[in-house]
Parts: structure tokens; C-alpha cells; sequence
């Protein structure tokens, strides 16, 4: 026979502020969990969304990231003359070659505070017109787009939220000359929001530069890939390395969601168990205190099992509701976003708090798992009685 | 006498309920001081840094170089009393797991500016004369068990190819804030290497170290410097080490401030637990209270004997957790020596616990107190916890 759930419902109900302090225990550490979970999923989102399936990126071998890389004229006209290439309505290949050199600029303080400038890395990128072609989801927010041929540039939105002296008409100097501001662009949620835009043969005359740092490249089927990467790297006249789009962006999530996700389980997992210590108190002075009520519920014919079963219950059900709690609390966080500088490409990234399916049943486990825990050995403790000495109990 | 005899025995009478309070107050202490720890840990950069040097690097950003006769430029500038070159090489030992800075210095005038490195006189000749000699920092050394004649073979990222570097010294920290986690070779070397391999990249300084007289005069000398290299190819922006340093700090600050953040969370969890206990423990005694005040006892000296058993259960827990945090903390440092040169654990840190402590148990106490201080008397002793 199975005691009633309103039974058990209502014994939380009934001691208000000793279910509202344990379960808000409980919501403080799923908000924490989550929190951390949502901010790994940001991160991997804003990079993954980065790439497109049908774009590669071209770097020198072993450099990594694109800052790093070399790729010579001569490389890049091998790769554009390739046959698995797309090509635009006009025949011309769909390449982009393009520089990327970090510039550290002043970001925006809070008024008021004296300390000195802070400043970040921001990847400032030289791209031809086709550029913006092979990033079809950037979109010129305000102001109008680089001219061709000009020390004109246009900033991310988030560089624009971020970064003191970047609003529209206003001017950066770097390598010896002036940039004019001209617009922002929207590039949905993905690290090149994080970056600043101009003309690529103007950036490489600035900074005296000779070689490209990167190709990107459209292929004309996602499938041509592999043949692409054979062709690259049976050429011994191209000593780089090809990557999807997609997966190179990826890539660059790896070292910063690790640390995050280490440091936010290693927390989650020391702060739980201080919630369930306090569960176990919480349910140890339920046990106690109806230890007559037990021994009724026995007398009645209940079972030893349904004892246990229903004080395990009544520990779910405290932190499911701290679970619930702490998932609506942690789901604000969306509203939020991180810029911090990426390990990775020693560069500044901006992405939001990103709450999904998978994250709300994963935090809901996580906090019916220190219930479990929690309520384990007083249920135990309260279905182990005997009749007689509970009946007797005051 | 009679009422510290009464609060000590009102603690222990549900033994496990305080143990477990006590333990959770333990871990939350623990968890607090060690987050506290870790935060400090970024700033271990900066605590290492003098005040008499300043640091020179590329205007745009730290990934440009500079040509190197801005050397001999800096070095005329009043109050400049040494310049050094140093170039990060970013080099992976093995595997890129085994992250450990290098940096290609000149050594003749970086490592008298450093005297917190403290060499052998023998080996740092040894040093000098081997021009693929490395200068190896003793953290590092145990951290990979390098030894004096031991050859350390680099990939960098940065410069193509593997380099082999001989160990040649390796130099002793003067005292608890020197960092010695990071190896030095000599900076001809790797300019040698370069002009056969990429010409266009050789003579060019990654920074400036410079030597200065006096601190006072860092902002003065920082300006006459850049104001040198204004409006030439690579401008330069100098600043003190030490806010050279914090720099690199500010890049991370939301991850650092999220992490102070969370610290304050693990006591707000254990705020609750406390309050949970000492909440069901004065409803349990509500007609306890009723006969001490029917006895004559104040409102108020019941209340203070309510506050003083949280007092004396947060106390208890606090400071069990802040005997064993030096302990955790020399063994998380353990696990992560590869990440955080310097663990320091400060004064503040437990003076913070302590704080946190008092705060935990006077949240605990009160509203408990102030329901048995209003307690009528009939009511209380009527009633069923």
C-alpha cells in the first residue's frame, strides 16, 4: 500500500521556513551548476555558429590560429585556382584572402572609476568584398560598409558595447595611420561580433605585411572537403594546414570551456554536498519529530518499504522545488553577456549565458540527486522503527 | 558560568545535527578560503613585479615586435639605467599540455635587473658562454625534474622548427613572491636562427625591459619614451611591470570576478543550513523557553542564549576549516602547479573566513532568537514541536 503524495506534500507545507532554507540551499547550488553549464554552452555556441559548413579556412602548418599564420601569395593562388572551389555568377572563385592582427584597444569602464585603462586584445581583420560574401549572416547594423581601397573600418556590435572610441566616426590609430569608424555590423551571435572589419591590401601596405595570415574558401559541395585536403596536402609547394570552418572555430572553444567546466564541476560538486548535509538535517528532524505519526502509519499496515519510499519522497520533492528555483533564477542569466579574452586566439570574445533542453534536465538530475543523497539515511532511519517503540515515543 | 554552561550543553544535544552542521560549515569555510586563494593566485604576477622597471611594448598589441635598436634609443633617455631585450617564443615542451613560459633575453643586461634571481656564480658563466644555454627557474625544474646538462628540445608555434636548448643554471628564488617557473635563453641565438630561416622577422624585440632610477619618476620616463617612437612604424606604449602585468589580468577579469562571485554563494548555502538548524532547534525547545522565562529569565537573555549557541556552531565549524585551509590549499596547488606559479595564502583571506563566520552565525540566531524572546509564556509552554 502506498502512503498518499498529499501526505508527503504537505509535511514540507507544514514547516515553511525550515523547506524554504533547506530548498534555497539547494537552488543557490543548481544555480551555480547551471550557471556553469550555460556559460560553456554559450561559448561553444557563439564559436561553432562562427563557421559554416561549406567554408575552409587556410593556415600555415602548426600555427594554430590565424594571428599566428602565414600564407604566401603564391599559396593563396594555388588554393583559388583549385577545382573543388565554388565559383561566384561571374566565374570568380569564392575565396577570401585575408590579414588578422590583434590591436589592443581601451575597453569602456564603469563612470567613475579611477583605475588605470584597461585594454584587450581585439582581432582586427583585412578582407576583401568577398569576404562579407562568405559570411552571409553579417549584416551592417548602422552606418554603411568599408569602402574598398580606404583606411575606412567597421566594428562588431559587441566591440561596439565594449571598446571606448570605436562609435561611428570616430578614429582608431594603428600602423602609422588614422581609421575611420563607418559603421557596425551584426554578425548573429557569432565571434565576429567580437572583431573589426577594413580593406585588406590597406591593412597589409600599414603594417608592411607580405604575406596573408588566412584563407577562407567556399567549397562547392561540404563533400569535396576531403578532396580539397588531399590536394593541399599531397602539394609540396603548400606547407599549410585546412580545416572546415566550422570544426577551426570549434577548435578555438576547447582550452577555455574545459577550464570553465572543470572549475564550475568542481564547485558544483563541494558546494552540493553542504546542501545535502543540509537536507539530511532537514529530513533527520522530520524522521524525529513524527516518529508517533511513523509508528501510526505502521500500526495502520503500511509497509517498512512505503515508509522509506515516502520520506525519500518528501527529500525529492525538497529539491526538485530547490532545482526549480534555482533553474528559473539561473535562466535571468540568459539576458547577460561574458567578454573575456580567449586563451586560445589571445583575442577578445563576447557570448551569452545560453540555456538549453539538456541543461535544465541536467540540473534537475543534479538536484534530485542530493536529494536522494540527502534524504537516504533518514528514510532508512524512519522505516527501520519498531511499532511498539515509536507508538510509545512523545 | 551557568549560562555559557547551559549554551554549551544546548549544542551538543542533538549530536548529530551539530556535526553535521559543523562539517558543512567546515566545507564551506574551506571552499570559501580556497576560491579567496585562487583569486589572489592571478594577482601573484604583480606581487612579483618591481617598481623600477618598466616595460616597452608595441603600441598595437603585444603580438607586434618592435625593430631592436629601439634599445639603444630607450637607453639615452634620462633616467634610464638599463634596457634588455626579451622575446616570448611560445614553445611547447612535448606536449602542449606542458605549458611553461620561455622568453629569448639578452642576458648581460636582463638578469641585473632581476637580483630577485638568485644564480651560482659558476653556472651563470656557464650560462653566458653556451649559446644554446638555458637559464632554468628551480619551480620549473622540479616540475619537470631538469637538470644542469639536460637538453630541452622546443616547438614553438612562432618560429618554425624544434630547438634544442642545454641547461646551463638554474636560478634560485631570493624570497616568497619571486616566481621561478620560466626558462631564459639567449636572445642572439634565436635572432641568429631567424635571419637564416625568415629574414624579414630578425632584429626585432617582442618588449623592452627597462631599468630606472627611481619609481617616482615611471610615468615621466614612460612618456618621454613612447613620445620617442610617435608617429614611426611601430609605436610603442611603456608602462610599470607591474601594471604590464595586471594587464594581462584585466583580459580574464570576468572570470576572475566570477569566481569571487561564486565564493560568496558556498556562504550564502551554508547560511541557510545554519539557519535550518538553529531554526528547528528552538522550535523544538519553544516550551523550554517559556519555562526559562516563567522561571524569571528576560526575553532578552533567552534570545542571547539562542545567538550564542549559532555563535558557537559557526565558530566551531569556521575554525576547523581555517585550521585545514593551508592544507588544501598546498594540495590544490599541488594539482595545479602547472596552471598558478604562486598560491599565496594571505592574512585577508582568513580574516575574510572569520568575517563570513560571524556573519553565518548572526543570521542563524536571530530570527530563532526573536520568536522565543516574543514567546508568550502559555503559548510556549503549550506548545508541540
Amino acid at each position: 500500500m502506498k502512503i498518499p503524495a498529499s501526505y508527503i506534500a504537505r509535511n514540507l507545507w507544514v514547516r515553511k521556513l525550515t523547506t524554504g532554507l533547506t530548498a534555497g540551499g539547494m537552488a543557490l547550488v543548481v544555480f551555480v551548476f547551471a550557471a556553469v553549464l550555460m556559460l560553456d554552452a554559450g561559448l561553444k555556441a557563439t564559436l561553432v555558429a562562427t563557421g559554416s559548413p561549406d567554408n575552409v579556412v587556410v593556415i600555415r602548418q602548426g600555427s594554430q590560429t590565424e594571428v599566428q599564420s602565414g600564407v604566401s601569395r603564391d599559396q593563396a593562388a594555388l588554393i583559388e585556382t583549385s577545382p573543388e572551389v565554388a565559383r561566384g555568377a561571374d566565374g570568380r572563385p569564392l575565396v577570401s584572402k585575408e590579414v588578422v592582427i590583434l590591436n589592443s584597444l581601451p575597453k569602456i569602464q564603469a563612470s567613475g572609476s579611477n583605475q588605470l585603462t584597461k585594454r584587450s586584445n581585439v582581432v582586427v581583420r583585412g578582407l576583401p568584398e568577398m569576404g562579407k560574401t562568405l559570411r552571409p549572416q553579417v549584416r551592417i547594423n548602422e552606418g554603411r560598409m568599408f569602402r574598398a581601397g580606404s583606411s575606412e573600418i567597421i566594428v562588431g556590435k559587441s566591440v561596439a558595447r565594449g571598446f571606448a572610441g570605436v562609435e561611428i566616426g570616430q578614429h582608431l590609430s594603428f600602423a602609422g595611420r588614422e581609421w575611420t569608424v563607418v559603421g557596425v555590423f551584426d554578425a548573429g551571435k557569432t565571434a565576429f561580433d567580437s572583431e573589426v572589419w577594413g580593406d585588406v591590401e590597406q591593412m597589409m601596405q600599414a603594417f608592411r605585411r607580405v604575406v596573408y595570415s588566412s584563407v577562407i574558401a567556399k567549397i562547392a559541395a561540404p563533400e569535396l572537403f576531403g578532396a580539397l585536403k588531399a590536394r593541399v596536402d599531397a602539394d609540396p609547394r603548400l606547407k599549410v594546414d585546412i580545416k572546415r570552418e566550422a570544426e577551426f572555430y570549434g577548435d578555438q572553444s576547447s582550452s577555455l570551456s574545459s577550464f570553465i567546466t572543470l572549475l564550475g564541476m568542481a564547485l558544483s560538486v563541494i558546494f552540493s554536498l553542504g546542501a545535502m548535509i543540509g537536507a539530511t538535517i532537514t529530513m533527520y528532524a522530520a524522521v524525529a519529530t513524527r516518529t508517533a505519526e511513523i509508528g501510526t502509519l505502521r500500526a495502520l499496515g503500511f509497509q517498512r518499504a512505503s515508509i522509506l519510499v515516502a520520506f525519500l519522497l518528501e527529500s525529492l520533492l525538497l529539491a526538485f522545488v530547490g532545482g526549480v528555483i534555482g533553474i528559473a533564477a539561473a535562466s535571468f542569466l540568459t539576458a547577460i553577456t561574458v567578454s573575456t579574452t580567449n586563451f586560445q586566439s589571445f583575442s577578445e570574445l563576447a557570448f551569452a549565458f545560453t540555456l538549453t533542453p539538456r541543461i535544465v534536465i541536467s540540473a534537475l538530475v543534479f538536484s534530485l540527486l542530493m536529494g536522494f543523497v540527502g534524504g537516504f539515511l533518514p528514510a532508512i532511519k524512519a522505516s527501520r522503527m519498531k511499532i511498539v517503540d515509536a507508538l510509545r515515543a512523545d | 558560568m551557568f549560562f555559557l554552561n547551559f549554551v554549551l550543553r544546548n549544542v551538543f544535544r542533538a549530536r548529530l545535527r551539530t556535526a553535521l552542521t559543523i562539517v558543512g560549515l567546515v566545507i564551506a569555510v574551506l571552499a570559501f578560503g580556497l576560491l579567496q586563494t585562487v583569486v589572489r593566485a592571478w594577482y601573484a604576477g604583480a606581487d612579483a613585479a618591481s617598481a623600477t622597471r618598466l616595460i616597452t611594448r608595441s603600441a598595437i598589441s603585444l603580438t607586434f615586435s618592435m625593430p631592436v635598436y629601439y634599445r639603444d634609443k630607450i637607453r639615452a633617455v634620462p633616467g634610464v639605467t638599463a634596457v634588455s631585450v626579451s622575446n616570448w617564443f611560445g614553445g611547447v615542451y612535448q606536449d602542449p599540455k606542458n605549458f611553461f613560459p620561455q622568453f629569448a633575453v639578452e642576458a648581460p643586461t636582463f638578469f641585473p635587473m632581476y637580483p630577485e634571481f638568485v644564480f651560482e656564480a659558476d653556472s651563470y658563466r656557464e650560462f653566458l658562454r653556451d649559446r644554446r644555454g638555458a637559464a632554468v627557474g628551480r619551480q620549473l625544474a622540479d616540475l619537470y625534474g631538469f637538470k644542469v646538462g639536460d637538453t630541452i628540445p622546443l616547438k614553438s608555434a612562432i618560429y618554425p622548427g624544434t630547438w634544442e636548448f642545454n641547461v646551463r643554471a638554474i636560478y634560485d628564488a631570493k624570497d616568497d613572491t619571486t616566481i621561478t617557473r620560466q626558462m631564459y635563453f639567449h636572445y642572439d641565438y634565436l635572432n641568429e636562427q631567424i635571419k637564416r630561416i625568415a629574414p624579414r622577422r630578425a632584429d626585432q624585440a617582442g618588449v623592452f625591459v627597462v631599468g630606472i632610477n627611481e619609481g617616482q619618476a615611471a610615468p615621466d620616463i614612460s612618456r618621454v619614451i613612447d613620445a620617442e617612437f610617435k608617429n614611426s612604424l611601430a609605436e610603442t606604449l611603456t608602462e610599470t611591470e607591474k601594471a604590464f602585468t595586471l594587464g594581462f589580468v584585466a583580459m580574464v577579469e570576468t572570470i576572475v570576478v566570477a569566481i569571487e562571485g561564486v565564493s560568496y554563494v558556498v556562504i550564502l548555502i551554508i547560511m541557510a543550513v545554519a539557519a535550518n538548524t538553529m531554526a528547528m532547534t528552538a522550535r523544538e525547545r519553544m516550551s523550554e523557553y517559556a519555562t526559562l522565562k516563567a522561571l524569571g529569565f528576560k526575553p532578552a537573555a533567552v534570545a542571547a542564549m539562542i545567538i550564542a549557541e549559532a555563535f558557537l556552531l559557526a565558530i566551531l565549524g569556521a575554525g576547523l576549516g581555517m585550521l585545514l585551509t593551508p592544507v588544501v590549499v598546498k594540495l590544490f596547488h599541488a594539482a595545479t602547479v602547472s596552471v598558478f606559479a604562486k598560491m599565496p595564502l594571505v592574512a585577508h583571506t582568513f580574516y575574510l573566513q572569520a568575517v563570513c563566520a560571524v556573519a553565518v552565525g548572526l543570521v542563524a540566531g536571530i530570527v530563532p532568537a526573536i520568536r522565543a524572546a516574543r514567546v508568550k509564556i502559555v503559548d510556549g509552554l503549550r506548545h508541540v514541536a
